[in-house]
């Protein structure tokens, strides 16, 4: 809602997602798919096309899409169709899209998305189907000429689109976190934003509360979740105002400039095309056997909302950690190989606590972690077997996380282990209640306060290695 | 060695094989033949060094009985086939200094069986045309003239320059490709045999679109034996092109048995339309006689839908060309003519690259594909394509093959047609039907009209039953016994 001058207005949002499919190939080609390689050098003929070459479906696309579509709960379509969009553009060689329009590989699905206040909503999803990419213009190469880098011109493209049930920019954010982290658990896109193999094109309206839809506009290709928000909040800020002063919205395409956290119309409007979708001659239509789609869905992997569950309910995790964990499929993964055979809580409190501070602090990702989780497992369990103590286990995690070593190495090298052999704490205990009679006479008398007083000053004659635990007892035993 | 370009196909084959005569010696006659018919302007591309090296290759496979089943044999080449290394034009000047990178399917296997390319031949431009009149290249000519009227003839089209060069005995085989009647009409106005197989049964890779959900090969041959002979060169899966079948190739000359007693032959009474010219009605009785001299038995069938056929062929096939020929742009190859900027580039390149009738069908194809008129049009033309289907599908449950007339007329003279759009559009009333229903169709010569100019007869089977048209073909072969030559005019410069 966004309050105005006079009444409340509701935010409609519906995200157009386009997500590159992770495939060794090009959805209609042979040619490779790999980032970052020398302009032009993924190029088939059919990626030029050049004439009388003819599209072959690339069936490891399909088989993302569909398991896409399962990810989604969504309905997968046994029979769907490809299209022709029509439009004229360098980087795009046949001057048309082979994409599919009315009937889609993938129908109705829905994904639950988690809010900051630990709430969740549940996110229709209208449709998914298989396009190509197109190529990309370089405008910066020569004072007068355009260049064109075809190599990703006919990678394949899922665009996921959702129904108008977002209602603002943190809603979005969270729809599209939770997307982005359902296709990299499914391995069907790298969700890299900043790559371009993941960015949505965002439908904003507004409305008085309930009202029809207003007009919307589409802000085009936008590359991040911050950028997502921003545009949101300003665009549906910009509608209000154009509203409330007795305006009306243009339906219309716009840009989103993140220089500037403003959206602005696409040059001109005289350039609306006109696509002439129609049904793509040289390509059968997709027919799914019921075997290929259970075949997938028996394979798939256990997802977010899933491991969320679990985590919960097998590990006795709070939502909350079980939320922080599952939102990253690398941070799950991590947690689950250092909670294996330990204590649940153990784990997640080292991860999300000490090994999230330190990778924060250091500005990495979890996958460029110094500490491996089996390193991480290691030291909790020289905690459990008594050869830590938590104040020392804090300091071998320091060390462990800026030399990368296995905490044992390190234990053994600064001579870091817990002492809990009686007989050294007991003659330890001896020296200092001997040297300190009168405050035993104290404690005796009821000061049972000064109990702390003996830990510590074993404790500090161990130099921090003795087991408190055995310390305790033998203090109790013989200060009686 | 002027009988050797007189020989047919299968007669050529058998004479390399005995070692009557050699590759070369076969070549160099076609070379000499092709050469002295360039007054037809049937060939775009002469290759004579190129078929000379093929010729060669193909004495060598011989000697060491290696032979393919068309070892050496000279064919001419539709310049709508991409061809590696030798230039591939369609008949557009949009295209006139491309050369491909990369072979057809279709002439990988002829290359691959051991024929000879003499050279690429004169179509209409993107296979648009049913006169070859629109190819960059200038019209093409049929070596047949009415006696006592040197007027020029159109050979048909599109596959003009093909069934031109294999009428003026300059070529064994051509290839042609067929959209709506581009390999069956030509055969009918040049006294040739010429097949279109189903869709799907020739690889579609390699040829330039004009309309995918129609174009298919076939050959342009002076036998049915040779229609057959190629047909098995040309065709086959392949996993390139996702609209072939993946279907054995049967042996289609094995398939010429002679024997067509009880075969059922349908006459659709809708193709019996006014204005049919006379002789080619008693022609096409003819040929109802001789098939039940034969022993088949004809009957009347009903195709209801087929006069709606030739209108939605003409929203269908402009539709899918409108959007094949948005590649050629000037941005990657071909013709380029700048501009001031990119869409004037666009607009020049198109305007000087594409002759009147592609530009014509482009703006039909992309009128009928516009944001409401697509239901009224496109649509509705699909609807009806599956109903000429449907038509089609019921009558073969009653007969085996179909007989009617290839084309409404004797081929006309150039320029006749070329301003009369919808007179031009009839030629393919017959053969569109069987085309937008994706069935084989066979024209076969049946006599010479009044005026001395060939005419052929239709046969259409069903899906993938070549082999029946093509067995009934060879009866009306040897039952019309058309021997009739064209004179070389063009061997004496008149």
């Amino acid at each position: 809602m966004i309050q105005g001058a006079s009444v409340e207005w509701e935010v409609v949002i519906g995200l157009e997602t386009h997500a590159q499919v992770v495939s060794n190939a090009k959805l209609f080609s042979g040619a490779a798919t790999e980032f970052g390689a020398e302009p032009n050098s993924q190029v088939s003929f059919v990626d030029a096309a050049m004439p009388g070459m003819l599209p072959v479906i690339n069936e490891v696309c399909v088989e993302q899409a569909v398991r896409t579509g399962l990810g989604l709960n969504a309905e997968i379509n046994r029979h769907s169709v490809f299209d022709r969009k029509n439009y004229f553009y360098p980087d795009l060689p046949p001057n048309y899209q082979i994409s599919q329009y009315k009937q889609p590989v993938v129908g109705e699905g829905k994904v639950i998305v988690d809010l900051e206040d630990g709430s969740v909503c549940e996110i229709g999803i209208e449709r998914l189907h298989l396009e190509q990419d197109a190529g990309k213009s370089l405008h910066d190469q020569h004072p007068d000429a355009t260049y064109v880098d075809l190599n990703r011109a006919g990678v394949a493209l899922m665009e996921i689109v959702s129904k108008p049930d977002l209602r603002n920019a943190e809603q979005a954010g969270a729809y599209v976190r939770k997307l982005r982290a359902i296709l990299r658990y499914l391995g069907t896109c790298d969700g890299n934003m900043e790559q371009g193999s993941m960015r949505c094109d965002v439908n904003v309206s507004v409305r008085k509360p309930g009202e029809p839809l207003g007009t919307r506009c589409e802000i085009k290709n936008v590359n991040s979740v911050r950028f997502i928000q921003q545009a949101i909040d300003y665009e549906a800020g910009r509608q209000v105002d154009i509203l409330e002063e007795g305006g009306k919205i243009d339906q219309e395409t716009r840009l989103f400039d993140s220089d500037r956290g403003v959206t602005r119309p696409m040059r001109s409007k005289e350039e609306a095309h006109d696509y002439r979708y129609f049904p793509e001659p040289d390509l059968l239509p997709l027919e799914l056997s019921e075997d290929f789609i259970e075949a997938i869905r028996a394979d798939l992997p256990e997802l977010p909302d899933q491991k969320k569950v679990r985590f919960v309910d097998v590990l006795g995790l709070s939502d909350y950690d079980a939320s922080v964990l599952v939102a990253e499929k690398e941070v799950a993964d991590y947690f689950e190989k250092v909670a294996e055979g330990r204590d649940a809580k153990t784990a997640v409190n080292w991860v999300t606590g000490d090994l999230f501070g330190k990778l924060n602090d250091t500005g990495r990702d979890i996958a460029d972690s110094p500490v491996s989780p089996a390193d991480l497992g290691g030291l909790i369990d020289l905690i459990a077997d008594g050869t830590l103590s938590g104040r020392l286990a804090k300091e071998v995690f320091e060390a462990m996380f800026e030399s990368g070593r296995p905490p044992a190495e390190i234990v053994e090298e600064r001579g870091l282990k817990q002492v809990s052999d009686s007989g050294e704490i007991e003659a330890l205990i001896d020296t200092i209640i001997a040297g300190n009679a009168d405050k035993v006479a104290e404690y005796k008398s009821g000061k049972d306060k000064l109990f702390g007083f003996f830990v510590g000053q074993v404790m500090k004659a161990s130099q921090g290695k003795a087991n408190p635990k055995v310390v305790n007892d033998i203090l109790h035993e013989k200060l009686g | 060695m002027a009988e050797l370009t007189h020989l047919t196909l299968a007669e050529a084959r058998d004479g390399l094989r005995d070692g009557e005569f050699s590759a070369t010696e076969l070549t160099e006659a076609h070379n000499a033949a092709i050469e002295a018919a360039r007054p037809l302007n049937a060939m775009v591309l002469e290759t004579a060094d190129l078929a000379r090296d093929m010729a060669a290759r193909s004495d060598q496979h011989i000697a060491k009985g290696e032979g393919g089943m068309l070892e050496g044999i000279p064919l001419a080449i539709k310049d709508l086939f991409c061809t590696e290394g030798v230039r591939t034009t369609a008949g557009s000047h949009i295209l006139d200094n491309f050369v491909p990178p990369y072979e057809s399917t279709v002439t990988a296997k002829l290359w691959q069986a051991g024929a000879v390319m003499l050279g690429k031949t004169n179509m209409d431009e993107f296979a648009m045309g049913s006169s070859n009149e629109t190819s960059f290249f200038g019209p093409v000519e049929n070596p047949w003239r009415k006696p006592g009227d040197n007027r020029s003839i159109v050979p048909g089209g599109s596959s003009g320059g093909s069934a031109s060069i294999v009428a003026a005995r300059a070529a064994l085989a051509a290839t042609g490709t067929d959209t709506g009647g581009s390999i069956r009409q030509p055969a009918s106005f040049t006294g040739l045999v010429g097949l279109k197989p189903t869709y799907g049964r020739c690889s579609r890779w390699g040829i330039i679109a004009f309309a995918s959900s129609l174009d298919q090969a076939g050959p342009l041959t002076r036998s049915v034996r040779d229609a057959a002979i190629m047909l098995s060169a040309m065709s086959g899966h392949d996993p390139k092109d996702s609209t072939s079948a993946d279907l054995p190739v049967p042996d289609f000359e094995a398939a010429l048995s002679g024997d067509i007693k009880g075969l059922r032959v349908g006459i659709p009474s809708e193709y019996r339309m006014e204005g049919l010219p006379e002789e080619i009605e008693a022609f096409w009785q003819q040929g109802v006689r001789w098939l039940e001299e034969a022993g088949a038995e004809t009957r009347e069938v009903t195709l209801p839908h087929t006069k709606y056929a030739l209108p939605a062929y003409y929203i269908v096939a402009p539709a899918e060309a409108s959007s094949n020929l948005a590649r050629y742009d000037g941005v990657r190859y071909g013709l380029r003519v700048e501009g001031d900027d990119l869409i004037d580039m666009y607009e020049r390149t198109r305007a000087e690259g594409f002759g009147a009738e592609v530009k014509r069908r482009v703006m039909i194809g992309t009128y009928v594909l516009s944001a409401g008129y697509y239901d009224a049009y496109y649509l509705q033309a699909q609807r009806v394509r599956t109903l000429i289907a449907r038509d089609f599908l019921r009558a073969f449950e009653d007969v085996d093959v179909l007989l009617t007339p290839t084309a409404p007329s004797e081929a006309f003279a150039v320029g006749d047609k070329s301003d009369d759009l919808l007179a031009m559009y009839f030629n393919d009333v017959f053969t569109v039907p069987a085309s937008m229903a994706g069935l084989p169709g066979v024209s076969v010569p049946a006599g010479l009209s009044k005026t001395g100019l060939p005419l052929g007869l239709q046969l259409i089977g069903k899906a993938f039953d070549e082999e029946t048209i093509l067995r009934t073909a060879a009866i009306l072969e040897g039952a019309a016994a058309f021997d009739a030559q064209p004179e070389a005019w063009w061997e004496t410069g008149q």
